[in-house]
Parts: structure tokens; C-alpha cells; sequence
């Protein structure tokens, strides 16, 4: 995958979503979460999806990523097209295809940082690409504190584990909810930076939600919700372009 | 604070089921305890009450002590102190009673009963009011009798039909003439009354004309004490005595309360340790309420609730659990009573009719032990609610385990098994009585000492297991991670199970040992293929062996012909056997001499070479009850078992010194060994007599095993009490641990461990935690095992420790059923689990 041109990557879909509705309840009491959402994420790209609180943003990460059931529409992971599929498949497109990075509790405590990390390549029953492996834990730069169990780690050092972990199956896509919610702000920006070279210089693709502009900023791409539909999308953002755009949601808010 | 603990209890209902699933079987266990005891030991007073209805005052003879070697007796009651009694003024009837042991076959010609309970009477004139009559008349002459009713509906013998019976001489085939209800005690426990009429009863069971017993029955206004008073009076002159019936019936209830009250402690054991589970789990699931409320706890901390408040709100929860468990529990103790006796029943001890009986007491302790318990659980939970800082309700903080060092615990608990240990081996050394106060208290230290170490125990335990783990891949890997994870927890958890396999492994290995040694002593040295002896444990009359011998298919017998003599003026019991014949019957090891009896040469065993000085070729002068003397040469000296022991010396040598030779038992060897056409022709030889036994060494064996057997059963069927508080305990645990690792559960969903996979950790922490436990008490319950039979090995020469591996294999697979059962609920939980909250949840 590394030895394919960058600008062909650049054209193919890792994942797409195709008039993707999630409604819940019903009748009068029903909510619309997703509106007919259409959205493709592009391999070798970083794409931030942000949005206000209730934009619908975590639940469109969540059925793309196979987490969460929809209504109607369609998304497609690679060639797979995820509404067709029982439990077990998705459970297995999962382990095999993807990679998640959440907020919090992101690792087993019973576990070292090393046995976190290849916790997906041991639960699909397969040995772990060691020159990956070496390669993706040089690049987090954890290769002496593998040994570890979590609780003796930092909260940025049990993040890089868990992006690690997301790295080292060689997923097609890279999901993060929120990945540095509960970090400060050095730690955050490490973790970003990590997935950043991860897209870079690995060819990943990563799918993130968050509401902080700054990390959104590390995106090749941020996708803008609200209402459960997609309002804007903005290429090469700043921190601050970001920010701007996001105070005028608060605004239409305020308005309507 | 008493409406937000109600309200607490009320929200969580499955939570509430289980806490209150735990105490109520503790409860039911000690409420059916006591009502199964008070019913059966008032039943029991009751019918021996009414036994004594139609006796207001009992006269008997006095007891003439023997003259010389005689063996003593009761003075013989005659017809004329029968009249003098019914004479006295305030006597409205006297009926002179005669007893003796009656075996009476049923329709296969088998003895009904064991031999012990088959009775005979007489029943007096055409009227007894002691034995009313359902059907036909009264009996007269020897070829009549009358039976019970029960054994008539047991045997479906009716009016008219013949019956084979014997007393103690040949066989008797009269006719049933009528069919009586009693309430005899012997009856009710499975074995028969047979009445003839009194004459017959007189010849048969006693002397002719004379009875054992008076039984009057007073006028209407007469006191039972005014009735003795001149019953004594008249009958001054007689060696006789007179008791009322209130006494004889005060006197048998008080017996009966004391052989109850082992069993009723046996019980109460059980329902105790029953409860000692119960409160792990109580106490788990009190964790559980806590942890799950930090937030909640915290908040109304923080909104000012102070930290008894707190305690005490967790504390009124458990009093409401408490008393609803003890309400229900109680409900079910009375259903388990009832159940209990009905089982009983089916076990050949067939119980009294009578009601159930709830004191004040029974439902005194079932609340006491019910909200006790629970609240003595609460309250290390409630405090550690109460120390949960107000600030918890703002952080992400879930109650962490405790995490305080486990080393003041696993100093307590090396010291106190270390104590347990030493105090159970020292008791190993001890004489059998001596021992077991210490073996007990040896053993209790153990368990708490092996209880406190539990948690120190559980790792490297665990550890050991993973390569079988490993099989699992994730899963076990896992499973065995999560199992450790919370020691303290998992210990608690186990130990449930292992009180309850260390009880059944100890009494199993104990058992099983009994048996072998048993058999052993029953086979060792005994060549004879059958044991002849009476039904009742009485002496056979000589006539037994001389038909044997008569036999065709017999190639040797000998009588165990007891008889009491004298030897340098010392008492001693010496046994008459066939000389030429015992040589083949016994084979005992021989320690000087040859074992060799006929004319004046005897073996003694080494005991008796000891005390006498004997050794072989000595002699010396036994003198006989007819103060007769015999000398006698020793030709051998042999090592004696528990059957068979002291000096043998040929019949011909004894009998002419006999008024009435009896033997204890006869030694038979046929031709063609033992075999059931051989055992046959035997009963045949001796006319299918229901009094006479035929036994061959299994037989022989299985009847000193039976009693402990029946034992072992009662306890499996308790212990299983313990086992299924062990299996609530299990669920319990892994619900908790289930919910406490709800977001790990989630995150290995998202990232790919299938629901199997799941549902297969959880089953396999649940089996890690089952098989711990399991392997404790089977640890621990063979060590009991040996120790007890250490202690009663030193007073049975054949005791030799056998471990049950079977019966310990299932013991673990049991273990590992109730592993995988507890998981069942637990894992289909975590299996189920919605993702997204559960990452989501913080």
C-alpha cells in the first residue's frame, strides 16, 4: 500500500456514506439524527468532521464506522456495504478494516502497552506484522515503556497507545471519537501530530470527530454538521477558519 | 433518608432479587431446620403419648439380679397379680402385656423391617382397647394371628391369608384372622406387630402364665397418682413396681428430644454455614449497590448529607432486604420442613404423621439471622459509602477497589492456618475422643485461616491454569487477567464454593475410607462363604447349625458359640467353634503355634496371650458357669480382627457345661462358593425361616455401611443448599464485574471481539473463579479427611486413607457446572451490551 502513488490514493473512497438517515423514536416524539447524509472519505486523507452539540456528528462517525445501526441509506466501507450485514460480520469488518481511537477507557488495564497495541491482531487470532509493528511503535516513540500497564502511563502516553493499537492492524480506515477530549494541550497536539504522520507518511486514512478548531486544524478536510445534515466542508483549514466558521453556526443558532 | 433507601431498593429489582435470593436461602435453611425438628420431635411425643393412652399406671417386676454367671431378669408377672391389680378400686382394667421379637415374612418370604422393629404381642381377651380392630376378630389358638394395619397395606396381606413367621425355633404358618391400627413406634419406622391370643403369646414370647407387664387404666375421676397409690397398696408383697403413664410417656419424650437435638444441631450446622456464604454475598452485592451509586452517594454528600446519613441509608436498605428475605425465607424454610420429611420418608425412615410446626421461636430467629445478617453485610459497604468524598459527584471516578495492601491480611491468615494446621495434627495424635474437640476447632481455624488467604492464594492458583487458558486465545487470556483483577472479590466469591466442597470432599474421603476398611475387615480372615444369625441381633438356637450341616451342598460349619467363663478368677467371654470345620471357615494370621482347636487344644489371639501370659503349649483351667473346670492347652497364638477375637475352643469342650447353648452366628462354606443358588438352598435348608439371615461378606459389609451411607446422602442433599448460595454468589460477582467493565466490554466490542468472544470471557472468568474455589476445598477437604482418619484409624486396625478420585472428579465438574451455569445470565448481559453507551457512559 505505501508503494502506491499518492495522487491515486487520493482519488479512491475508504468509506462513503450515501443518503444516510438515523431517526429515532416515533411519531411525535421522533428525532432526526441524520437527515439524508451523503459523505465519502477519501484514502490518505485526514478528515475532521465538527459540528455544534447535537449536530449528529458522533452518530454519523458511528454508523459509518459500523458502530451504530441506520435507518436508511447506505455506506460502504472499501467495497463492503455495511447495511446488509449481521452482527458477526460487522464485528468482524471491524477488527479487520477498521481502527478506533476514543476518548476515554481506550485500553485494558489487565493488559501491557505492547499487548494493547496488537489486542486486535490477537482477538482476530493473527500474528502482528513485526516490521509495522516496530515501525508504527518507533513513531509514537513508546518503544521503552511497553512493558507498562496503563495506569502507570500518562493520559497522552495511553492515547498514543490506543493510536498505536488503531495503527498497527493496518486498518483501511482510522476512526476517533473525540480522541483528545481528555487530554491538555500538549498531549493533545502530540496525539494529533501522530495522526497526522500517520496519513502523511503512512498512507492512513482517519475519520475524527471533534469540536476543538485546533485539532481540526490537523485535517486535510473538515466536514461541517449541523441538524443531522452537512452545511460546509472546508479544505486545508486553519485553527482560526475553523473558528470562524463555527461562530457563525452559533449565530444561525441564536437567530433562528 | 428512609423514603431515598426505599426508593433505592425498589429501582433496582434484579439487584434486589439476587441480595435477597441469598439471605432467603440462609434463612429458609434455619427456619426449615426447626420446623422439621419441632414437628418430627413433637410428632414423635405425641404418638408415644398416645402409645401410653390406655396405660395410667404400668406395673412391672423388679429386676432379680443373677446369681453367679447368671445373666439377671425381670421377676415374671403372674395372672393372679393381673386380677389382684384389676381389683383395686380405682382400676376400671388391667391387661397383662407380653412382647418378644416376632419376625414375620411378607409374600416373597423376605423379612419385613430390619429385624430390629418386628415385634409380637398378645392381645388381650376378645377386646383389647389397645389395639382396635379394622377387620375380622380376635385370634384364637396358635394357628391364628392378627398384624397391623400398615403392614397389611405394605405387604397386601389380608384376612385369611397364611403367613410364614418365627420367633426364634422353626417356622409357624397360622392364618390372619384380623387386622388392627396402632401407633407403635416400631410400626411407624417400617417393621411389624404381630398379635396372637395370650396363651399362645405366653408360650411363644415368655413363660407360659406369666406376663412382662400390667397395664391399668384408671376409673373416670381416678388420678393416675391415686390409681399407683393403690396399686402399690395391693400389691406390697410382690417384688414388683408401679409407674404412672404420664412418667412412661414423659421419660420416652424426653429421649426422644434428646436423640433429636444431634440431629437438629447437624442441621443447624449446616443452615449456619449455609448463612456464612450467604454473608459474602450480601456483603459483594452491598459493594456492588455502592459502587454502582458513587455519583448518587457523592451528590447528596455534596448537597450536604452527612456521612452517618449515608451509612445509614445503605443500612435501612439492607434492613428492608433483610426483611423481606426473612418473610420469604421463612415461607420457604417451612416448605423445605415439610419437603424434608416427605424425603425422609422415601429414605427407609418412614417419619409419624402429624402437623408442622411454626413456633414463636422458628419465626423469631428467621427475622433475627434474616435482618442481622444482612445488616452485619451492609455495614462494611454503608461505611465505605460514607467515606466517598462529595467531590466524586463531579469526576469521572468510579469507586475503585480497594487497593490497600494485602499484606497485614496474608500475615493473619499464614498465622491462623499455620495454627489450624499444628492444632489438626497435633489432634492426629490423639486417642479417637480425645482428638475431636481439638481436630474441630483445628479445622475451623484452618478454613478462616485459608479464607483470609484466599486472595494471596488466587494468583499463583490461577496462574497455573492459564496454559489451559491460552486455549482460548482472548478470551482466556482475559478471563484469566479479570479473575485477579479484584482479589479481595474473587476470594469472597470462591470461598463460598470452597467451604461447601471442603465439608462433602472431607465426609466423602472419610466415607470412602470407613467402607474400604470395612470390607476389608469384613473379608480379612473370614474363608466362610455365608454368615448364618438371627434377624434381631439375638442368639441362634443350636438347631441352625446341625440342619447346615446336614446340607449336601455344605463342605464346613461352625457355630460362634459365646460363653461366659472364668480364667484365673477373671470373667472373660470365649468363643465355642466347630474344631475340625474353622480351620477352613477363618484364615487368620498365625503369630506362634499352628491354628489348630479340637479336644483341649485352643488358640488365643495376642491380646489375650498377653493379659493371661499365655504362650503356645501353656495351660490353663477355665471354669465354667456350672462352676465345672476344664483344663486347656494353647496350640497357637493369632492376630484378631474387629469380627472375631479371643479364645477359641471346640464345642465339644463347652457344650456339656451349656443348659441352652446359643450361637451368635453360624460360618458356612459350600461347595461351590458363594452364589445366589447356593444361598438359596441355605434358606432353604432352614425352611425360608423371616427371623434366620443368610449373609455372604458383601451382604455383611453393606449393613455396617448402610448407617453411614444414609448419613453421606443426607449431607450431599444439604450441602447442595451451600452449592446453590455458591452459584448466586458466582452470578452475583460477574454481574458486578460485568457492570464495572462495561466500557472495556464496549471498547472490545468497537474494536472487534465478537459477541462469542464476549460471552466466552465472561464464562471462563466465572469457570476460573468455580474451579478456585473447587480446588481449595478439595484441597482442604482431603486434608480433613485424612486427619479425621487419623483420629479414627488409631481404634480400627484396618483403617487406610482412600481417596474417592472419582467422586472428587465430579466434585469439580460440579464445580465447573455451576461456573458455567452462573455465567449464563451474566455473560448474555455483557454479550448484549449496547456499545455506543457503554463507551460512551462518562
Amino acid at each position: 500500500m505505501t508503494t502506491a502513488p499518492i495522487a491515486d490514493r487520493a482519488t479512491a473512497v475508504a468509506a462513503r456514506a450515501t443518503e444516510l438517515s438515523k431517526i429515532y423514536g416515533q411519531g411525535e416524539t421522533q428525532v432526526v439524527a441524520l437527515d439524508r447524509v451523503s459523505v465519502g472519505f477519501h484514502q490518505a486523507e485526514f478528515t475532521a468532521i465538527m459540528g455544534p452539540s447535537g449536530s449528529g456528528k458522533s452518530t454519523l462517525m458511528h454508523c459509518v464506522a459500523g458502530l451504530d445501526t441506520f435507518s436508511s441509506g447506505s455506506v460502504r466501507i472499501g467495497e463492503t456495504e455495511l447495511g446488509s450485514l449481521k452482527d458477526k460480520q460487522l464485528t468482524r469488518l471491524r477488527r479487520d478494516k477498521i481502527g478506533f481511537i476514543f476518548q476515554a477507557f481506550n485500553l485494558l488495564p489487565t493488559l501491557s502497552a505492547l499487548e494493547n497495541i496488537t489486542l486486535p491482531m490477537d482477538i482476530a487470532g493473527r500474528k502482528p506484522d513485526k516490521e509495522w509493528l516496530d515501525t508504527v511503535i518507533r513513531m509514537i516513540g513508546l518503544a521503552d515503556r511497553l512493558g507498562h500497564r496503563p495506569a502507570q502511563l500518562s493520559g497522552g502516553q495511553q492515547q498514543r497507545v490506543a493510536v498505536a493499537r488503531a495503527l498497527a492492524s493496518r486498518p483501511d480506515i482510522i476512526f476517533g471519537d473525540e480522541p483528545t477530549g481528555n487530554l491538555d494541550s500538549r498531549s493533545g497536539a502530540e496525539v494529533l501530530g501522530f495522526l497526522r504522520n500517520s496519513v502523511r507518511e503512512l498512507g492512513q486514512t482517519v475519520v475524527m470527530v471533534t469540536h476543538d478548531p485546533v485539532a481540526a486544524a490537523y485535517a486535510d478536510r473538515v466536514v461541517f454538521l449541523a441538524d443531522g445534515r452537512i452545511v460546509d466542508e472546508m479544505h486545508g483549514p486553519t485553527a482560526d477558519s475553523v473558528l470562524d466558521r463555527m461562530k457563525r453556526f452559533d449565530a444561525k443558532g441564536r437567530t433562528s | 433518608m428512609f423514603r431515598t433507601a426505599l426508593r433505592n431498593v425498589l429501582a433496582h429489582k434484579a439487584r434486589l432479587l439476587m441480595t435477597v435470593l441469598a439471605v432467603m436461602l440462609g434463612v429458609a435453611f434455619v427456619s426449615g431446620t426447626l420446623v422439621f425438628t419441632n414437628s418430627l420431635s413433637q410428632a414423635l411425643q405425641k404418638q408415644s403419648a398416645k402409645g401410653f393412652d390406655h396405660v395410667d399406671v404400668a406395673v412391672t417386676g423388679e429386676w432379680k439380679e443373677g446369681e453367679g454367671d447368671e445373666e439377671g431378669e425381670y421377676e415374671k408377672l403372674t395372672r393372679e397379680l393381673v386380677d389382684t391389680s384389676a381389683a383395686v378400686p380405682g382400676a376400671a382394667q388391667a391387661i397383662g402385656t407380653v412382647k418378644g421379637f416376632t419376625a414375620l415374612a411378607d409374600k416373597d418370604g423376605k423379612l419385613i423391617g430390619n429385624g430390629f422393629q418386628s415385634e409380637g404381642g398378645n392381645y388381650w381377651g376378645t377386646d383389647d382397647p389397645r389395639f382396635p380392630l379394622v377387620s375380622g376378630r380376635a385370634p384364637k389358638g396358635e394357628g391364628e394371628i392378627l398384624i397391623d394395619s400398615e403392614t397389611a397395606k405394605r405387604t397386601g396381606y389380608e384376612v385369611g391369608d397364611t403367613v410364614r413367621m418365627s420367633v426364634d425355633g422353626p417356622v409357624l404358618e397360622p392364618k390372619i384372622t384380623g387386622i388392627f391400627t396402632t401407633d407403635d413406634g416400631n410400626v411407624a419406622a417400617g417393621g411389624s406387630l404381630t398379635l396372637f391370643d395370650t396363651p399362645t403369646a405366653q408360650k411363644l414370647l415368655a413363660e407360659p402364665d406369666t406376663f412382662d407387664e400390667i397395664a391399668v387404666k384408671a376409673k373416670d375421676g381416678v388420678s393416675d397418682t391415686e390409681l399407683r397409690t393403690q396399686l402399690e397398696d395391693a400389691l406390697s408383697s410382690y417384688a414388683v413396681e408401679t409407674v404412672t403413664g404420664t412418667k412412661l410417656a414423659d421419660d420416652q419424650a424426653e429421649a426422644i428430644a434428646s436423640s433429636m437435638s444431634g440431629l437438629k444441631q447437624g442441621l443447624l450446622v449446616f443452615a449456619g454455614i449455609a448463612l456464612f456464604v450467604g454473608t459474602f454475598i450480601i456483603a459483594n452485592t452491598f459493594t456492588m449497590l455502592v459502587a454502582q451509586r458513587t455519583k448518587e452517594l457523592a451528590l447528596m454528600r455534596a448537597v450536604g448529607a452527612s456521612r452517618r446519613q449515608i451509612t445509614r441509608s445503605v443500612l435501612i436498605e439492607a434492613f428492608v432486604v433483610g426483611t423481606v428475605a426473612a418473610l420469604i425465607g421463612l415461607a420457604t424454610g417451612v416448605g423445605i420442613g415439610a419437603g424434608l420429611r416427605s424425603l425422609m420418608g422415601t429414605l427407609d425412615a418412614p417419619m409419624p404423621e402429624g402437623p408442622l410446626v411454626i413456633t414463636a421461636g422458628t419465626v423469631g430467629s428467621a427475622f433475627a439471622v434474616g435482618i442481622l445478617v444482612t445488616m452485619l453485610a451492609a455495614w462494611l459497604p454503608g461505611r465505605r459509602a460514607a467515606k466517598i468524598p462529595p467531590v466524586a459527584a463531579m469526576s469521572a471516578l468510579h469507586a475503585q477497589p480497594t487497593t490497600k495492601s494485602l499484606v497485614l491480611r496474608n500475615t493473619l491468615g499464614s498465622l491462623v492456618s499455620a495454627a489450624g494446621v499444628a492444632v489438626v495434627l497435633v489432634a492426629t495424635t490423639m486417642d479417637g475422643t480425645d482428638g475431636q474437640a481439638p481436630m474441630g476447632l483445628g479445622a475451623v481455624l484452618l478454613i478462616i485461616g485459608v479464607f483470609i488467604l484466599t486472595p494471596l492464594l488466587s494468583r499463583p492458583l490461577i496462574a497455573a491454569a492459564a496454559p489451559v487458558l491460552r486455549v482460548f486465545g482472548v478470551s482466556g487470556k482475559l478471563a484469566r487477567q479479570n479473575s485477579v483483577r479484584n482479589p479481595r472479590r474473587t476470594a469472597a466469591t470462591a470461598s463460598a464454593l470452597m467451604i461447601g466442597l471442603t465439608l462433602i470432599t472431607g465426609m466423602t474421603v472419610m466415607a470412602s475410607s470407613l467402607q474400604t476398611s470395612i470390607d476389608k475387615m469384613a473379608a480379612s480372615a473370614i474363608e466362610a462363604d455365608y454368615m448364618v444369625s438371627m434377624a434381631n441381633g439375638h442368639n441362634l438356637s443350636p438347631d441352625v447349625e446341625k440342619e447346615l450341616r446336614q446340607s449336601d451342598d455344605v463342605t464346613a460349619v461352625s457355630p460362634l458359640r459365646n460363653t461366659y467363663v472364668r480364667i484365673d478368677g477373671q470373667h472373660e467371654n470365649i468363643t465355642g467353634v466347630n474344631g475340625a470345620a474353622i480351620a477352613k471357615l477363618t484364615e487368620f494370621p498365625v503369630v506362634a503355634g499352628a491354628f489348630e482347636v479340637g479336644g483341649d487344644r485352643v488358640v488365643v489371639d495376642e491380646d489375650d496371650a498377653k493379659s493371661y501370659g499365655l504362650k503356645v503349649g501353656s495351660e490353663f483351667t477355665l471354669t465354667f458357669g456350672d462352676d465345672e473346670q476344664q483344663k486347656v492347652t494353647v496350640a497357637g497364638v493369632y492376630e484378631a480382627n474387629e469380627m472375631m477375637r479371643g479364645i477359641m475352643v471346640d464345642t465339644s469342650v463347652v457344650d456339656p457345661h451349656l443348659s441352652e447353648p446359643a450361637d451368635m452366628m453360624v460360618m458356612v462354606k459350600t461347595a461351590d462358593g458363594a452364589s445366589d443358588a447356593a444361598k438359596d438352598t441355605l434358606e432353604k435348608a432352614l425352611g425360608d425361616n423371616p427371623a434366620i439371615k443368610v449373609q455372604d461378606k458383601q451382604d455383611l459389609s453393606n449393613e455396617i455401611a448402610r448407617m453411614f451411607t444414609l448419613i453421606l446422602n443426607m449431607v450431599y442433599g444439604l450441602l447442595a443448599m451451600a452449592v446453590i448460595v455458591a452459584v448466586l454468589g458466582v452470578i452475583n460477582t460477574l454481574a458486578m464485574s460485568v457492570f464495572e467493565r462495561s466500557q472495556e466490554i464496549g471498547m472490545l466490542r468497537a474494536i472487534g471481539l465478537d459477541r462469542k468472544g464476549i460471552k466466552r470471557m465472561v464464562r471462563l472468568e466465572s469457570l476460573v473463579i468455580s474451579l478456585f474455589g473447587a480446588v481449595l476445598g478439595l484441597g482442604l477437604g482431603v486434608f480433613f479427611g485424612w486427619a479425621a482418619g487419623e483420629l479414627v484409624g488409631s481404634s480400627m486396625e484396618t483403617y487406610e486413607l482412600v481417596l474417592p478420585w472419582a467422586r472428587m472428579g465430579v466434585f469439580l465438574a460440579l464445580a465447573a457446572v455451576v461456573g458455567v451455569l452462573a455465567a449464563l445470565w451474566p455473560a448474555r448481559r455483557a454479550a448484549r451490551m449496547n456499545m455506543l453507551q457503554a463507551i460512551k457512559a462518562e
